[in-house]
C-alpha cells in the first residue's frame, strides 16, 4: 500500500499545511510550485511509463512547476511585495481548519461508493483535502497573489482526482484543463496588475469599497 | 538485568554532557572556528560545582527544589524508556503517560523556582516556557498514539520495541512524520535554536535561559546537567525510532545507542547552525503546525 505514489500524496498534503501556515508569499509560491512538480510525478508513479502519462507529467511539470510560479514570482518582484496582508481569520485558525478539513476528507472518502481498486488508497482523500484547502486559501486571504495560489491549489486537487482516472480520460481533456489554468493565471496576473496600479496594494478588500 | 540497568545509568549520567560538547563542536565547525574541546561541558560543570551559591532573600525552598527536580526527573524518566535496545527496567501499562508528565513536573518546578525569585524578567520566561510546553505536549502524546497503534501494548518497552523495523515498511510515512514532529519537540523542550537560544542570557526573546538567571554555582550546574540528561532521554526516543536495531549483545547495543546519540547531536548542531532563531510570535504557529502534522500521522495510521 505504501508505495512511491502514497509518499508523493502525503507530501502534497504537507505542502497544503505549509501554504496555510506560511506568511511569506515567496515561500508560498515556491511551495505551490513544489506541489505542482510533485503532482507531475504522480501519473508516472501510479500508471507507469506510457505516452499518455509522460505527456501529462511533462506538461503539468512545465506549467505548474515552472511557468506559473515564474510568472507569479516575477509579478511579486515587480510589485515589491514580500509579506501578505494577513488572512481574515489568523494563521493558526486557518491551519486548524485545514487539518479538520483534511481529517474530514479522509473520513468522507471511506463512505464514497468507489470501485474496489480505488478503495483505501490515498488518492481520493488527498484530492478532496487539497481541493478544500484551495477553497480555504481563496476565502481567507485578502491579497490577490494568495488568492491565485488558492486557485492553483484547488486545481491541484482536481488534478489528483484526474490522475486516478488517467486511463479513462483522454489526453485532450487534461491538456485543455492545463491550458485553462494557464490562461486563468495570466488573466489574474493582468487583474493583479490593475489592482496594484489603482490602489498601490494587492489587498482585494479595497475592491469592495464604493469609492476609491 | 542489574548489569543492564547499571550500564544504562552509566551511559546516561556519564555521556549526557558529551552531547552538548558535540553540538558545540559541530556549531564551531560550521562557523569555521576550532571550538571548545568536546569535554568542555564537564569542565564547566566541575567549575560550577566548586563555586559558592548566592541566594536571594525572597526565595523559599522551592528555589532549591527546582534544580534538584530538574536532575532527578530525567534520571527517573530514563528508567521507563528503552535506551536503544537496552530494555527499560521499570515497565508497566501506561508508563507513557508518566513519562510525558514527569517532564511536565520538572517544568512546573523550574517555572515555580523562577517565579520564586520575584523577578519579573524570570516570570516572563516562565510564562513563555509554560506556553510553549503546553503547545508541544499534544505533539508528543500524538506521537506516542501513533506508536501505540503500531505496537501491541502500552508500555514504552512495547512502543519502542524491535517491531519498529518492520513498521517502517508498512507505515513509514506516519513514522517519518512523527520523527520530524518529535525532533521539533526535542528542540523546543531543550531550548535549542530555532525556538530558543541556549547561549544568550540577555535577550528579550529568550525563554528557557531567562528562568535560570538567579541560579548560581552548584545549582546552575545541576540545571545544566539536568538539561543535558533531558536532551539525551528525549533524544533516545527519536533515536530508537530511527534506529530500531536489536543485536542481542549488551555492549554492542550500548555502542549503537551512544553512536546514535552523537549522530543526533551532530544533527542538532547542524540545525542550529543553518537556521536563525524564529520570532517569538512564530513559535506557537510552528508548534500548532507540528501538532496538526501529528494529527495527520494519526489519521494515516488509523485507516
Amino acid at each position: 500500500m505504501y508505495g512511491v505514489t502514497n509518499l508523493l500524496l502525503i507530501a502534497v498534503i504537507l505542502i497544503n499545511f505549509f501554504t496555510l501556515g506560511s506568511s511569506r508569499l515567496n515561500s508560498c509560491i515556491r511551495a505551490v510550485a513544489a506541489q505542482g512538480a510533485l503532482l507531475a510525478l504522480i501519473p508516472l508513479a501510479a500508471h507507469g511509463l506510457t505516452f499518455h502519462t509522460v505527456v501529462l507529467g511533462v506538461g503539468a511539470f512545465a506549467l505548474k512547476g515552472v511557468l506559473i510560479p515564474w510568472v507569479l514570482l516575477r509579478a511579486l518582484r515587480q510589485m515589491r511585495l514580500r509579506r501578505e496582508s494577513g488572512p481574515l481569520i489568523g494563521y493558526i485558525p486557518t491551519m486548524v481548519l485545514g487539518a479538520l478539513i483534511t481529517s474530514a476528507a479522509f473520513i468522507f472518502a471511506d463512505f464514497l461508493p468507489l470501485r474496489p481498486e480505488h478503495r483505501g488508497g490515498l488518492f481520493i482523500p488527498t484530492s478532496l483535502a487539497t481541493l478544500f484547502v484551495g477553497f480555504l486559501l481563496l476565502m481567507t486571504r485578502r491579497d490577490a497573489v494568495s488568492q491565485v495560489l488558492g486557485y492553483l491549489v484547488l486545481e491541484n486537487g482536481i488534478f489528483v482526482f484526474g490522475t486516478l482516472l488517467a486511463e479513462a480520460m483522454p489526453l485532450m481533456v487534461e491538456a485543455g484543463v492545463l491550458l485553462d489554468l494557464l490562461v486563468g493565471v495570466f488573466i489574474m496576473g493582468i487583474v493583479m496588475d490593475q489592482i496594484q496600479r489603482e490602489f498601490s496594494t494587492l489587498n482585494t478588500e479595497r475592491l469592495s469599497a464604493l469609492k476609491g | 538485568m542489574i548489569v543492564t540497568t547499571l550500564l544504562r545509568l552509566v551511559l546516561l549520567l556519564a555521556f549526557a554532557p558529551l552531547m552538548l560538547g558535540v553540538i558545540a563542536r559541530t556549531k564551531a565547525a560550521f562557523a569555521g572556528r576550532q571550538g571548545a574541546p568536546v569535554l568542555q561541558p564537564y569542565w564547566d560543570l566541575g567549575r560550577l560545582w566548586r563555586k559558592g551559591i548566592v541566594v536571594s532573600r525572597t526565595t523559599t525552598w522551592i528555589f532549591w527544589a527546582g534544580p534538584v527536580v530538574a536532575v532527578t526527573v530525567p534520571v527517573v524518566a530514563s528508567l521507563l524508556l528503552p535506551m536503544g535496545a537496552l530494555a527499560a527496567p521499570l515497565s508497566f501499562e501506561g508508563d507513557v503517560i508518566l513519562f510525558v508528565y514527569l517532564f511536565a513536573l520538572a517544568r512546573f518546578f523550574t517555572a515555580a523556582a523562577a517565579l520564586d525569585t520575584g523577578s519579573s524578567f524570570e516570570g516572563m520566561g516562565a510564562a513563555r516556557e509554560v506556553t510553549f510546553a503546553c503547545l508541544a505536549e499534544p505533539t508528543l502524546l500524538l506521537g506516542f498514539v501513533v506508536l501505540a497503534r503500531l505496537a501491541d501494548g502500552l508500555t514504552l518497552n512495547a512502543l519502542l520495541g524491535a517491531h519498529l523495523a518492520a513498521a517502517w515498511g508498512s507505515s513509514g510515512a506516519s513514522l517519518a512524520l512523527i520523527v520530524v514532529c518529535l525532533m521539533v519537540v526535542l528542540l523546543v523542550e531543550n531550548a535549542r535554536i530555532p525556538f530558543d537560544d541556549p547561549n544568550t542570557h540577555l535577550e528579550l526573546t529568550m525563554i528557557h535561559e531567562v528562568m535560570v538567571l538567579d541560579h548560581s554555582g552548584p545549582l546552575l550546574g545541576l540545571i545544566q546537567y539536568g538539561a543535558a540528561l533531558k536532551l539525551m532521554v528525549l533524544g533516545a526516543v527519536i533515536m530508537r525510532m530511527v534506529l530500531p536495531v536489536d543485536t542481542g549483545n549488551l555492549w554492542l547495543d550500548a555502542g549503537i545507542f551512544l553512536g546514535g546519540q552523537f549522530v543526533l547531536a551532530v544533527v542538532i548542531g547542524t540545525i542550529e547552525s543553518v537556521m536563525a532563531r524564529l520570532r517569538l510570535a512564530r513559535v506557537p504557529q510552528i508548534l500548532v503546525g507540528t501538532t496538526l502534522v501529528a494529527v495527520f500521522a494519526v489519521v494515516l495510521v488509523l485507516r
